[in-house]
């Protein structure tokens, strides 16, 4: 059997995607900025995908700026904001300990400039608080940003709730919402969200495109100055077929949404009871609030990257949040945010399904995860100290 | 590409000498679990030479088989040859490890070295 369950890392290239982008790259090659008809089709094709995205988010199509993907848009979303609060004094940003590295990385770039960063707590379950948000907002708070879902761990923030006290005090609020769009419904008016970054590649459509949301009136600089292109927000010649990928797979995956969730958690609780059933094991994050294809476990005892390697020999491709993954000393961020320890945190495992995943695959994962756990445990240090008595079970 | 060579693909697919030897004469434990590594090597030394090693780790592909190496190439080796192991020559015997996992057999080096340490604290006799 082969599996994919690591769609938190990239989707398959959907058939709506594909179909939608083969004639734009076959026929419709003119630039939109020429005023030639074969330009003007191609202006006309972009600007129908940017409407068709806009709709799924209930927001208006000039408020959608094609960016390269989700890292950009957070660049721009954040760095913009930040231009602003130097501009009036404001020099102090909310955001949280498990953001994505595109958020964090350009939170320290702006810490060095000056800026005060607080990063609000995520606690056990993976959540936000919405009063711990309130309380951290203060007079020269230039924005919150806050992820819609979290990458790793899939729990799903208070958005709604979060954009309303934005509302209320007047503070930009973006949200990285990568991991969302094209698997939870959005509505930017209804949740207050003042600024989106959302990712292509993550609901079946190309990769290296993306877009942001900035809401009307809310102040953008470029990350790339030249040409007018994106209404003089972001410049450089548009990828059209991109675009339109990305349009139909979003439409696509708006379309159904509603059943393929309720199918996919399913078959993610199935995942979950079975692989709970692994003595000294634990899901991360709080089992409801989570996205529907998202599980991920810590297993004690076992170092992660051992795992997804015996699990690819089984045909299983997952990720995991050790250090050995990471390519770093220490281990997944979320899961430190979210109190794990080292010695757990190293044994991660994240499964993330996709749309068509079945119940026999979700028993093949059970089985095969079951049997290398316990078989990575049969020569671990640690699992023979556990089991000895000589150290206490964490998990 | 693959991220490892076939060499640790096999050592860390089918690792020999895994396990513990109960009655050995030397044991060493490095590592941490905070870190993601620990690796116990245990020896078994009859009259100068390594007659028997296994290994236990928890740890990434590499680390898994940079202890499986290390076995190989100290059972039947006389201790001075042994002492002289270096990491180097556990990734050399790999087909070299990626540049980050370089510190996997070091480990090795290390775990080995602190069993033989374990070894001459008992039996200082041996050392000469
Ligand atoms: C939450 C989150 N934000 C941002 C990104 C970056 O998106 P991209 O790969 O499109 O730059 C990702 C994807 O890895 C993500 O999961």
């Amino acid at each position: 059997m082969k599996i994919y369950a690591d769609n938190a890392a990239t989707t398959k290239l959907g058939r709506a995607a594909l179909e939608a982008m083969l004639p734009v790259m076959e026929e419709e090659y003119g630039n939109p900025s020429s005023l030639y008809e074969l330009g003007q089709r191609a202006k006309e094709i972009l600007e129908k995908a940017r409407a068709e995205i806009a709709a799924v988010i209930n927001a208006d199509p000039r408020e959608i700026i094609i960016t390269s993907g989700g890292s950009e848009a957070d660049n721009q979303a954040l760095l913009s904001a930040a231009d602003r609060g130097r501009k009036t004094g404001r020099m102090h940003i909310v955001s949280t300990a498990f953001e994505h590295h595109a958020v964090l990385h350009t939170l320290a770039k702006l810490e060095r400039e000056g800026f005060e960063v607080t990063l609000l707590p995520v606690h056990e379950d993976g959540l936000v608080r919405p009063a711990e948000l309130s309380a951290a907002i203060r007079d020269d708070t230039c924005l919150v940003s806050v992820m819609y879902a979290n990458n790793e761990i899939g729990t799903i923030q208070p958005i709604a709730e979060i954009g309303d006290i934005c509302a209320a005090r007047g503070v930009t609020f973006h949200t990285d919402a990568v991991q969302a769009v094209g698997h939870l419904p959005i509505d930017v008016r209804a949740q207050n969200i003042c600024m989106l970054s959302a990712s292509a590649h993550k609901f079946h459509g190309p990769k290296g495109v993306g877009f942001l949301y900035v809401k009307k009136g809310t102040p953008l600089i470029n990350l790339i100055e030249g040409g007018a292109q994106e209404s003089g927000r972001r410049a450089g010649t548009e990828n059209v077929a991109a675009a339109v990928g990305m349009a139909a797979s979003l439409k696509d995956s708006a379309a159904h949404m509603a059943e393929n969730a309720e199918r996919m958690r399913c078959i993610r609780d199935r995942l979950i009871k079975g692989l709970a059933a692994i003595p000294h094991s634990a899901l991360n994050g709080d089992a409801e609030k989570r996205l529907p294809g998202n599980v991920n476990f810590c297993f004690e005892g076992i170092e992660g990257e051992s795992l997804l390697l015996l699990l690819d020999d089984r045909g299983i491709c997952a990720s995991s949040g050790s250090a050995c993954t990471s390519g770093s000393l220490d281990p997944s961020h979320v899961l430190l945010a979210i109190g794990r320890v080292h010695d757990v945190a190293h044994g991660s495992l994240r499964l993330t399904i996709g749309e068509d995943a079945t119940e026999a695959e979700a028993d093949y994962i059970v089985k095969n995860v079951t049997e290398v756990v316990e078989y990575l445990r049969s020569f671990s240090p640690i699992w023979r100290d556990l089991e000895a008595g000589k150290k206490p079970y964490i998990l | 590409m693959a991220l490892y060579s076939e060499k640790v693909m096999d050592h860390f697919r089918n690792p020999r000498n895994v396990g513990v030897i109960e009655d050995a004469d030397g044991v060493g434990e490095v590592g941490n679990a905070k870190c993601g590594d620990i690796m116990k090597m245990y020896l078994k030394i009859k009259d100068g030479v390594v007659t028997d090693a296994k290994f236990e780790t928890f740890g990434c592909g590499s680390a898994i088989a940079s202890s499986s190496m290390a076995t190989e190439l100290i059972i039947g080796k006389p201790l001075s040859e042994v002492r002289e192991l270096t990491n180097k020559a556990v990734a050399e015997a790999l087909d070299g490890l990626p540049a980050y996992k370089m510190h996997c057999s070091v480990l090795a080096e290390e775990a080995i070295k602190n069993a033989l340490d374990d070894y001459y604290s008992k039996h200082p006799e041996a050392k000469a």
